[in-house]
């Protein structure tokens, strides 16, 4: 009785389904001879379905671990978008005198209900004329840490590594190389506003 | 029946004890497991146990910490004053952090003097300098959880650092503040780093390291004259432990075990004596006034790139710490054969001693941190300086609110950044004085557009006359 092969193995070329059984006993083959030549050309197949198997278990475990993946990898790295930089009022323009370097404060746009301090952020403000400002980042061009203005000295003086800037936010002494970074300022309605920047990291910068 | 008799043989069978123990259960190098030399390798497991112990107090910290940027300081507060050893815990979890980084350079210096790293060790060491990155990661996002107004500024400090790598750096730093900004979600971010992320890695690394240990068994002490040759090293090696006999199980252990148990009761100690690190003011990143303060075991750094010279920024802020990394990482690639004993090695001795002399100098150095003005600075009164005359004392409120004195010294009063200016009139004539405050020189800024002429004559006559005065 000779066993038909499988669709499965005829369709996947011997690589899947029931292979065909030999004969029990070929009349052309008697004791065992011719049998070894027989069960070579058989394990042919089982190798391979053994190799496709491994495949697909590699295989599946490699899908599942890419679809779990994309998620997870995609949330870890996820950063909230901030499309729009928002104005912020800081002030009155009658809040500010001519020459005076303050500092103002505003919240972040559009924060976790939880970001508390996280939120507040803030700025130099210098008045120069009627309605012209110059704001300041307040973040040190070394290592970002914050310049503090001390009016008597007109200067800004990093508390960290010595940086010194003057009022217009040029270096004047210390580790940093480039000026303090300027932020956007307009006047609207009489209200002195800000266009709050990302903290002035390097590569940014130099951008 | 007889395995109910004897409990233990029970016990020992089923959890396939022999197999377990296989591991650590083989010859050591004589000189590791007793005499004087075993004392040399003893760090890793004064390391293991101090993480062990970060492990725990850090969990009992995560039970209780709340990490929410509006709730973080106070929950904190909580710990220290509210839960039941929570300011010793919080002590043991920041002074375990130090012991670890302590032992960690200590492990790795030991390592490297006696040039273990090389051949067929060269994964051992690698991992090992990825374990010593992922402490120093491990130490600095720790400091950030404290989130207070030291804390916070950590976050932007470590952005900055990170916005300077080429290429992926603006990337990496948007990573570490989880957006452009310090936020809301900033702070979850660093915890998920220091809860999760980096501890896996670390937990991950330390199996793959002492696996390591126990498959290419401890090195041996370097002998001078007998060089690493990959060729035949495996087979020296075997023959040597097999001639001695000496067991690693359980008696070789004893002293690493002794003094990993050392290690934290130490730390348990100082946890009870001095207690936890003082907590700042709470966050807030609109108070300029904030002077952030590093741990200790960054202040080095913050040293090097305050006294580096002008220019080199990227160098020293980008290229070093990269650069000095990947040498650490391929130090076993690029010499994993030759020489190990010291005195044969005296290029790698004189490195490993100008880093640690480097290290010791820039931390001392850093701990003073002349170049911080010094803002509490007093004026100096008419009873300081021992004189009436109105125009020096003019000129010393002027020398005061002007900032001078933030940076310069007179009478032992004022800032360290800039020279004592106690006696400039033996220096400079008074032509001189009046140029160098109104021009500037190197670190000390023009004040052309700053001080009017009258304020510098009153300035130039003060430091002429201050040092003949005499303070009481």
């Amino acid at each position: 009785m000779t066993g038909k092969p499988s669709m499965l193995y005829r369709l996947t070329g011997g690589r899947l389904g029931r292979a065909p059984t030999p004969p029990e006993s070929s009349p052309g083959c008697p004791g065992g001879c011719g049998c070894a030549g027989q069960q070579g050309s058989n394990s042919q197949p089982v190798t391979s379905r053994r190799n496709f198997l491994a495949m697909v278990g590699v295989g599946t475990a490699g899908l599942a671990a890419t679809l779990a993946g994309i998620p997870i990898i995609g949330a870890l790295f996820s950063t909230p978008a901030r499309s729009e930089r928002v104005w912020h009022v800081v002030g009155s323009i009658d809040d500010f005198e001519v020459e005076d370097t303050v500092k103002v404060e505003f919240i972040d746009d559009d924060p976790v209900p939880w970001a508390g301090p996280a939120a507040r952020n803030a700025a130099y403000l210098r008045r120069l004329g009627e309605e012209e400002f110059t704001a300041f980042s307040i973040y040190c061009t070394h290592v970002g840490c914050p310049v503090a203005w001390r009016a008597g000295a007109s200067l800004f003086i990093c508390p960290c590594h010595g940086g010194v800037f003057d009022r217009e936010g040029d270096v004047v002494a210390g580790p940093p190389e480039t000026p303090l970074l300027r932020l956007d300022t307009r006047v609207r309605d009489g209200q002195v506003e800000v266009l709050a920047a990302p903290v002035p990291v390097t590569g940014r910068r130099n951008a | 029946m007889n395995r109910l008799r004897r409990p233990v043989e029970f016990v020992k069978d089923r959890l396939g004890w022999e197999a377990m123990i296989k591991p650590i259960d083989h010859y050591a190098p004589p000189e590791t497991t007793e005499g004087k030399s075993q004392w040399a390798y003893i760090f890793g497991f004064g390391i293991l146990f101090s993480f062990l112990l970060q492990v725990a107090t850090g969990i009992v910290l995560a039970t209780n910490y709340v990490p929410s940027p509006d709730s973080a300081y106070q929950s904190i507060q909580y710990i220290t004053d509210e839960v039941r050893f929570g300011n010793t815990i919080r002590a043991m979890h920041w002074i375990g952090a130090s012991a670890m980084v302590i032992l960690v350079l200590i492990h790795a210096c030991r390592v490297f003097l006696t040039a273990s790293y090389k051949y067929p060790r060269e994964f051992n060491w690698i991992s090992g300098v990825v374990l010593l990155y992922l402490t120093f990661g491990m130490a600095l996002t720790g400091q950030l959880l404290r989130w207070d107004q030291h804390g916070v500024w950590t976050v932007v400090v470590a952005a900055n650092f990170a916005g300077r790598v080429p290429f992926v750096g603006e990337h990496i730093a948007e990573f570490i503040m989880a957006g452009e900004t310090v936020s809301g979600e900033t702070l979850t971010q660093f915890y998920a780093l220091h809860v999760f992320i980096l501890p896996i890695a670390i937990v991950l690394l330390i199996g793959l390291h002492l696996f390591l240990v126990t498959y290419h068994g401890i090195s041996e002490l370097p002998r001078a004259g007998k060089p690493v040759d990959p060729e035949t090293y495996k087979q020296e090696y075997q023959e040597y432990v097999e001639k001695h006999k000496r067991p690693y199980w359980p008696k070789g252990i004893w002293n690493e075990l002794f003094f990993g148990g050392l290690v934290v009761i130490v730390i348990v100690s100082l946890a009870f004596l001095i207690g936890p690190r003082e907590l700042a003011p709470p966050p807030d990143l609109t108070d300029l006034s904030a002077q952030p303060q590093p741990d200790w075991f960054i202040i080095w750094y913050y040293a090097l790139i305050s006294v580096k010279p002008h220019g080199y920024e990227e160098f020293f802020l980008v290229y070093l710490p990269i650069g000095f990394f990947l040498f650490l990482l391929i130090l076993p690639l690029i010499a994993n054969r030759g020489e190990r004993h010291p005195s044969k090695r005296p290029f790698a001795i004189i490195g490993l001693s100008v880093v640690v002399g480097l290290f010791i100098m820039l931390t001392v150095v850093g701990l003073r941190a002349p170049w911080v003005p010094d803002y509490e600075t007093e004026p100096l009164q008419a009873a300081e300086l021992g004189t009436e005359e109105p125009r020096l004392l003019e000129g010393a409120m002027v020398f005061h609110e002007r900032g001078c004195q933030y940076c310069h010294q007179i009478h032992g009063e004022g800032g360290e950044w800039g020279p004592d200016l106690t006696d400039v009139s033996s220096r400079m004539g008074s032509e001189q004085i009046a140029v160098r405050i109104v021009q500037g020189i190197g670190n000390m800024p023009a004040y052309q557009d700053i001080l009017t002429t009258e304020e510098v004559d009153l300035l130039v006559e003060f430091l002429n006359e201050v040092d003949e005065l005499e303070p009481d």
